[in-house]
């Protein structure tokens, strides 16, 4: 078993090693196979171990080497695959093995092709490094791991030109880049605070250690670590206020951007909050906090998905409000369904994206979804993907959404947070609303494309047979709810319903049920016949603000990017110039003088050399006689 | 009576006028001259100062002055007529090719 962890772990590292060797050469299609084979090799493994930790109920525990071993200090290279972290690895590799595979189709006229493979193994190691570490170091590790492919894969196609926000609300690639990464900087600063804070009060960073310790802290202690840990979760998994990121983040190729929200980026937050729920789970406020947040979030990025016309970012603000429906389960302490619907809500937003990369490749990188309309004539597979995985995404039973989502629902209803319950419901019904506009406007009415002069295309049939796996998940993982509480309580806490929401439940059920079905009716009413744009809604207040993400870029831009850019233009020319430099100029300054001016002694001339050694003796005399008489 | 200090005095005033000689004089075959009038005013200190202490190794060091001199010069004209036939004087103000 314990080879086992090192393959899974492994074999994504292999992969991008390989794929780096060709990374300058053009393209090669044994390059991206080898690299979904070994990602393949990756999943096979992780399922193994599941099978093996299911059945035996056992964790496999491996230290691969000491890595940081100073006085008090020791971190050791220690690997894992506990519940938690073996249902991460099982997710991760599937929807990355799938997107390994239908990169090759999508990235096919790419002339990055190979260094594209290299970056994206690179990244599911990083997350494997994340979710598998005995430790927080090792878990940091990954974490920034995860950033620097992020921000390689985002910037994947640096070369194009920055354009103005009212042309790209993302500028362009390279600055999406270099703003996730900034962004998800400050957030580590946080998780940094947090691990300091952990590792002064405890002594140690190996999960079982901390977490054996937390009955001897004081509860400020644990508050602030809580507090610090929340920090770098709300910047990975882009919660409010640093959530700007993971909509220009869809700048990158369309597989990044699934595997990013899908597997291997934002849920690592979520993950880091699961892994140390003991901690969170003592400290009532944060989590509650987490779970307003979360619930906040939710609605929130859903209220902004409702009039985007970017086919992406429509899924991209999905993500940002499914990820809050997480933090809210987690934040109730219903850690399992809140890990439950990260793996049910990966395999329908890769689907998702992926489907959405499609109908981007059919259209010619086209996204505006005005654009769009009657591609279900030529794209028949993936209009069936895609709606079948946005019927999971608004939660119709019996899809694996319809589980997850309605367990969170039910849990902040049973907490007696009747307000987050009530805003968790109206997000499920928005949720409905803008899943199903996306799909009716791209895939129903008229054919709004033809005016530009564009002949979609179905994608290659590899692609559409590698999608298969997720589709048949988004629609079956929802029955393996039972068989998956049995499976995760032999580590995290179990959370049950009280009886009076047990009788609720059905109650309860079809409220949300009600609420998911009317947004979908709404859509199909307003959608499905063809587009009709109203010029007095588009005018209105709240469809401008909505439109304008609550104009929060720009706020950020006018209060927090410009003054610093001023800050730092005045700090360069007055203090780095006129201080620092001139310093440094000064002392080059005085060498050179006092070189040029003790250039004249050397004339040549040995009599002039004669005369210097001469005086220089008499001077070394008199020093002598002088300290002798003084002495 | 002539003691160790008249000694000592001569020496000194043949090294000085070797010193001077070596600073002032411009030819470069009068420089050797006035080397070796400093270095036989080194050999009259230290054959003077060996009779005084009744030690016969200043007079020893002094011999050996003489024979290191002797091979100096030899060596020295070699060269100084060579570089006379090179340049065609030993004007040290015209040899100064090395002015940095």
């Amino acid at each position: 078993m314990e080879n086992l962890v090192y393959i899974a772990l492994f074999a994504p590292l292999v992969s991008s090693l390989f794929a780096g060797l060709f990374a300058m050469s053009p393209r090669q299609t044994f390059v991206g196979v080898i690299s979904s084979l070994l990602l393949f090799v990756s999943f096979v493994s992780s399922v193994v171990l599941g099978y093996h930790i299911a059945t035996t109920g056992a964790s496999v525990h491996v230290t691969m080497m000491d890595w940081i071993s100073v006085a008090d200090l020791h971190i050791p290279f220690g690997f894992m695959a506990d519940q938690v972290s073996v249902t991460m690895m099982v997710v991760v590799t599937l929807v990355s093995t799938v997107v390994h595979i239908y990169s090759i189709g999508y990235m096919d006229h790419d002339k990055s092709f190979n260094r594209f493979f290299s970056y994206l193994s690179a990244f599911v190691f990083s997350m494997l490094v994340l979710v598998m570490s005995d430790n927080f170091a090792g878990l940091f590790i990954g974490w920034e791991g995860v950033g620097v492919c992020s921000w390689l894969l985002i910037g994947f196609w640096y070369h194009k030109p920055d354009v103005s926000r009212e042309e790209n609300p993302s500028i362009s690639p390279s600055w999406a880049a270099n703003e996730a990464f900034i962004m998800n900087r400050i957030a580590d600063l946080g998780m940094l605070v947090g691990l300091f804070i952990i590792f002064w009060s405890t002594g140690s960073l190996q999960y079982d250690v901390v977490f054996a310790q937390i009955p001897n802290l004081a509860p400020a202690v644990l508050t602030a670590a809580a507090t610090a840990l929340f920090i770098g979760a709300m910047g990975k998994s882009a919660q409010f206020p640093l959530h700007t990121w993971l909509t220009d983040a869809m700048e990158g190729p369309t597989p990044v951007s699934a595997l990013i929200h899908a597997a291997t980026m934002v849920t690592a937050g979520v993950f880091l909050v699961i892994r140390a729920n003991p901690i969170f789970s003592v400290t009532p406020e944060v989590s509650y906090f987490v779970a307003a947040l979360g619930t906040f979030v939710a609605f929130f990025a859903a209220s902004m998905a409702l009039v985007n016309r970017d086919l992406k970012r429509i899924i991209a603000f999905s993500t940002l409000s499914q990820l809050g429906y997480m933090f809210a389960a987690a934040g109730l302490g219903a850690y399992w369904i809140a890990l439950f619907h990260l793996a049910a809500h990966a395999f329908f937003k890769a689907l998702l994206f992926l489907g959405a990369g499609n109908v981007m490749h059919a259209m010619h990188g086209e996204l505006d979804i005005f654009k769009m309309g009657g591609l279900k004539k030529k794209m028949r597979w993936t209009y069936a993907y895609m709606g079948l995985a946005s019927l999971a995404l608004a939660g119709i039973p019996p899809l694996a959404g319809f589980f997850s989502k309605d367990a969170i629902i039910e849990t902040a209803f049973n907490e007696g947070t009747l307000i987050l319950w009530a805003m968790l419901v109206i997000t499920a019904g928005m949720t409905a609303f803008y899943s199903f506009r996306q799909v009716f406007l791209t895939f129903l009415g008229d054919e709004r494309y033809k005016e530009f002069g564009i002949h979609p295309h179905e994608m290659y049939g590899f692609v559409l047979i590698a999608m298969s796996p997720l589709a048949i998940l988004a629609v079956i993982a929802g029955f393996f709810r039972d068989w998956f509480n049995a499976f995760i309580i032999h580590l995290l806490p179990n959370y049950e319903m009280s009886e009076h929401t047990h009788h609720l439940a059905l109650v309860l059920g079809a409220i949300v049920l009600v609420v998911a079905v009317s947004g979908i009716v709404l859509a199909y009413i307003k959608y499905a016949k063809g587009l009709k744009r109203s010029e007095k809604t588009e005018n209105g207040l709240i469809y401008k603000l909505l439109a304008n993400q609550y104009y929060i870029p720009k706020i950020y831009e006018a209060l927090i990017t410009k003054p610093y850019a001023e800050i730092s233009k005045l700090l360069w020319t007055k203090v780095d110039m006129r201080v620092v430099d001139a310093t440094v100029d000064g002392i080059a300054k005085v060498i050179y003088k006092s070189g040029d001016g003790s250039r004249k002694m050397q004339t040549g001339n040995l009599s002039d050399y004669l005369n210097w050694m001469a005086g220089g003796a008499l001077v070394l005399l008199f020093i002598t006689v002088a300290s002798y008489v003084i002495g | 009576m002539i003691g160790l200090n008249h000694y000592l005095i001569v020496a000194g005033l043949l090294f000085a006028i070797g010193l001077i000689g070596v600073i002032r004089r411009k030819n470069l075959l009068m420089l050797f001259f006035a080397t070796e009038i400093m270095l036989n005013a080194a050999n009259v200190a230290f054959a003077a100062i060996s009779h005084y202490y009744n030690d016969l190794s200043g007079q020893m060091f002094a011999f050996f002055i003489v024979a290191i001199a002797a091979s100096e010069v030899a060596i020295g004209l070699g060269l100084l007529i060579l570089v006379y036939k090179k340049q065609g004087t030993l004007d040290l103000d015209d040899l100064a090719s090395m002015k940095g």
